[in-house]
């Protein structure tokens, strides 16, 4: 590829994908590259989705500022990409008087910290009040007003569909091989493709370490730490909270949380592994979560569990500092080269104060920072079904007959909301790409009507035979053939023989 | 806004729905069947097997052959449908809400309503299969919708989680068309389907049952690569040490049918334990006019069994039109109908008092299979009001009785009964019960 950027953003997590976002309100030339078939499939899919408040971690990580930081940005943030997200707050619920103390200093600091709201409840009814759900057993709440939820995808999905709608370019399936650098320009080799970029910022997740590597900077490794959920059908448990335990020293523990569109899920627990690859759940660790969870709702709705899932934590490990767990954001020694590395919990909420740091990087790099005069910041919402009113989908619907047809019956989506999320910047190629976006296959029949008009829908859209339309991207296709081919086959071969 | 009236309307046009539609038209009340597909027939389009009608036409047919001739009574008695529409609520009132692309949104006001939405298959989720989440995971349902509608195939090697009836026939479905089934799994002691389905599907092709075995790992990253298997004690609980592997790119589930209530529930209409509607006796459901009959009431083995059940639901439901419609006629009080002793659900929730000098259907499964068994009814009292031997009962066998109460010697005076399966007080073989 010719062009040199000015930014590659090497990794479309959330984190990347937020960071492109807010450079590409400047005149200059951004890429990012992810290697598998869509934005947002690694640590950003599966994870709590929950934005906090910032009182959690201790005060010499600097996640715990860009998580205060971060958590304020949401605001303006929300209104602007319009994503599903709620401050709907957040209890951490002691059950001992032991741990009231704690609640109590963890409140004092939080407030100290500038994080506002924060209240320490004891009063039990009130508690009850808040959240009917809770267990009898609690002592007291640190009731955090300003924690909510978010969905971490659809958020990924806006940033990536903002940065790309202000010009920045975005390449998938592209594994990033090989980082070579001359003259201060550095040349990316990917399992298709070369890109040539100025600076590069590494925010690859998982395999942030071996990128680091690749420029010869070998001072931190990123372990993963997986995390197990099981997910509940929509209506089975109307919590109001997000409900954490008191923490442990490698988690926040298993939480009891709402999810945006009305589900409820219990999870992660926290398992230290090898593979990057491994997202298995298991037996043991779905007990795990289970039992976990019941301390805080007693009531769980075991019978409507419609998916279990797990998904790694990033975690760092700096051999500079000796430190597990915090942060790596580093404008390096490779001049131009800037590592966004071992992203963990708080992540997702630190996303817009880790990318006003990486400005900051750029500007002292020297890289001219002038905003553009047609930067648009505005993602308009997408819209929905569910949120018309009767009139209002009668007129849809005379408008574009696609509202019309609803392919996916649990959650209620139209052929329209799947075209829209083909047809988007950045817009869906795999059957997982149009589940995240729009839902359809994550209530609780999980697929089992509408897999075969989605794929139907993707092959007739982006020209390809059903056979070659997969789950999420190479080696996970649906179907390997026509019956009627296969039966040819196999006569052709006996007439042989 | 697109504004129709009709005196009843039928939600689903699968056996249920179409059984139904006739049965009102016959009468000579206006009908509209609303189907959310691109076709009249429901799921018995892809069920090319064969297997229906031995009842109701005493034939054997396979299921878009039972079900085009329904299609056919609904052509020539000019009963009009809505295909392709997707009801997306129902009032209290009776009102619907539908969409389709040609009419944008409609609003349907109904005298009387027939649900007959059928039900939908459990997923993985719902059974919580521990392991990864590649491709290659499809309920039965679906591959068979992929097979014998799309003309396309899932997979090349198979293992079938459960067997259920369409488990054991996509078995049967898939060898034909040169795939391997390596085996079907099966977590209770005995197969969950139909005996006939477990000789004609599986036996005769020699396919590899295995139960009280269950899949407790799916293994492959991007694709399914084999599943873990394990025997299970009494409790369902994994025996360690029993693993074992099984290669495969393609795990069915066949692991149960859940009624489909979503709108019934949105309604305000009460389920009861099996997921179906709370119905009485007339399969009306709690709101008054609306009925509810076939798999979306409760999950059936047959499809001849469905049609009957619905034809009944429309005569209640012309019954309801021409008597009691707009009416304000006082009830003579409800007996709720409990599952005892081996009895899974009941059909109906509760008896009209009214209604005791008809005959009343009910409709049961047990939990675990049993011989010479005992059904009999108690009343509050402990007292047997009604007693029937049966030789055997399975719990993939649907029980049902028709009991006329005027008829028996001891009559009700209790609000509630409880019908329970027994073994035999005097296990003594009849001649007549020799199986």
């Amino acid at each position: 590829m010719a062009t040199i950027f000015d930014v590659l953003i090497i990794g479309g997590g959330v984190t990347g994908c937020c960071i492109a976002r807010t450079l590409s309100k400047y005149a200059i030339n951004i890429a990012v590259l992810e290697k598998d078939a869509d934005i947002a499939s690694g640590t950003t899919k599966a994870n709590s989705g929950v934005v906090h408040a910032g009182y959690a971690s201790s005060r010499e990580y600097v996640r715990r500022n860009l998580c205060i930081r971060g958590n304020k940005l949401y605001t303006q943030a929300h209104e602007e990409l319009n994503f599903p997200f709620i401050r709907n707050g957040s209890f951490v619920v002691a059950l001992d008087d032991k741990q009231i103390k704690y609640l109590e200093e963890e409140r004092k600091r939080g407030i100290e910290d500038g994080i506002s709201g924060l209240e320490l409840i004891l009063d039990k009814e009130k508690i009850s009040y808040m959240e009917p759900n809770l267990t009898d057993e609690v002592v007291g709440v640190l009731h955090a007003p300003t924690a909510g939820i978010v969905s971490p995808y659809e958020l990924t999905f806006a940033l990536a569909e903002n940065a790309a709608m202000n010009g920045v370019s975005f390449f998938r399936n592209e594994k990033v091989k090989r980082i070579s650098r001359q003259n201060y320009v550095f040349k990316v080799k990917t399992s298709s493709n070369e890109f040539k970029a100025h600076n590069i910022i590494n925010a690859a997740g998982l395999y942030a370490a071996k990128i680091s590597k690749m420029v010869g900077l070998d001072y931190f490794d990123i372990m993963p730490r997986k995390g197990e959920y099981i997910l509940f059908d929509r209506n089975a448990l109307h919590l109001n909270k997000i409900l954490f335990p008191i923490p442990t020293k490698v988690s926040k523990g298993i939480l009891v949380c709402p999810t945006i569109h009305g589900n409820t899920f219990v999870g992660p627990n926290a398992q230290n592994i090898t593979d990057k690859k491994d997202i298995a759940t298991t037996e043991a660790g779905l007990k795990e979560i289970l039992d976990g969870s019941r301390m805080l709702v007693p009531n769980l709705p075991t019978r409507a569990s419609i998916r279990n899932f797990a998904g790694l934590r990033a975690v760092p490990y700096n051999s500079i500092s000796d430190k597990i767990g915090d942060f790596i954001i580093d404008n390096t020694d490779v001049y131009g080269f800037i590592n966004v590395a071992g992203i963990l919990s708080p992540g997702l909420t630190s996303c817009f104060a880790i990318a006003e740091k990486v400005e900051e990087f750029l500007k002292l790099l020297g890289l001219e920072l002038k905003i553009k005069e047609d930067y648009n910041p505005i993602r308009p919402k997408p819209q929905r079904f569910k949120d018309f009113s009767k009139a209002e989908l009668d007129e849809k619907i005379k408008e574009d007959p696609t509202w019309g047809r609803i392919i996916c019956r649990c959650e209620t989506i139209p052929e329209k909301e799947i075209l829209d999320a083909i047809h988007a910047p950045v817009g869906a190629r795999t059957v997982d790409g149009v589940k995240f976006r729009c839902r359809p296959g994550m209530g609780r029949c999980q697929g089992g009507f509408c897999r075969p008009r989605v794929i139907e829908i993707l092959s007739r859209e982006l020209y390809l035979p059903p056979e070659d339309i997969t789950k999420r991207g190479e080696y996970t296709t649906f179907l390997v053939g026509k019956t009627k081919d296969r039966f040819i086959e196999i006569t052709e071969r006996e007439e042989l023989e | 806004m697109k504004s129709y009236k009709s005196d009843v309307v039928i939600i689903g046009s699968g056996a249920a729905g179409l059984a139904s539609a006739i049965e009102i038209k016959k009468e000579d009340l206006s009908v509209l069947i609303i189907e959310r597909d691109k076709e009249l027939g429901g799921i018995t389009l892809q069920c090319i097997h064969n297997g229906f009608g031995l009842k109701e036409f005493q034939e054997e047919l396979t299921g878009p052959e039972y079900i085009q001739r329904f299609i056919n009574q609904v052509l020539d008695l000019k009963i009009p449908y809505l295909l392709d529409t997707m009801v997306i609520e129902i009032t209290k009132d009776k009102l619907i809400y539908a969409v389709n692309n040609e009419e944008g949104l409609i609003e349907i006001q109904a005298k009387a309503i027939i649900l007959a939405m059928g039900c939908r298959e459990r997923t993985r989720g719902a059974i919580n299969i521990p392991g990864f989440r590649p491709a290659g995971i499809y309920t039965a349902g679906q591959a068979q919708r992929f097979v014998n509608i799309e003309g396309y195939l899932p997979g090349n090697s198979y293992v079938i989680l459960g067997s259920g009836d369409i488990g054991m026939i996509m078995a049967r479905r898939l060898t034909w068309e040169g795939c391997e089934v390596k085996a079907v799994v099966e977590i209770l002691p005995y197969v969950s389907g139909l005996l006939r389905n477990q000789v004609q599907c599986l036996e005769d092709y020699d396919i590899p049952l295995i139960t009280s075995y269950t899949v407790t790992k799916i293994h492959g990253k991007d694709r399914v690569q084999g599943v873990t298997i394990s025997k299970v004690d009494r409790n369902f609980d994994r025996i360690i040490g029993s693993e074992k592997f099984i290669e495969c790119d393609t795990l069915l589930l066949s692991v149960g049918l859940i009624p489909e209530n979503e709108l019934t529930l949105n309604a305000g209409a009460d389920l009861s334990k099996n997921g179906g509607p709370i119905v009485d006796n007339n399969l009306e459901t709690t709101i008054e006019g609306v009925f509810a009959c076939g798999n979306v009431l409760q999950v059936h083995d047959l499809v001849d069994l469905v049609s009957a059940e619905a034809q009944r639901a429309g005569k209640n439901a012309i019954e309801y039109i021409n008597t009691r419609y707009g009416k304000d006629i006082p009830s003579q009080g409800k007996i709720k109908c409990i599952a005892g002793d081996n009895v899974n659900y009941i059909k109906p929730d509760f008896i009209n008092r009214e209604h005791l000098s008809q005959d009343v259907i009910f409709t049961f499964r047990v939990n675990f299979p049993d011989r010479r068994v005992q059904i009999q009814i108690k009343d509050e009292e402990n007292n047997v009001i009604y007693k029937r031997k049966k030789v055997y009962v399975i719990p993939s066998e649907m029980v049902e009785l028709k009991i006329n109460f005027d008829k028996l010697e001891t009559k009700i005076e209790s609000d509630s009964i409880v019908i329970e399966v027994i073994p035999r007080p005097e296990v003594l073989i009849e001649e007549d019960e020799v199986l």
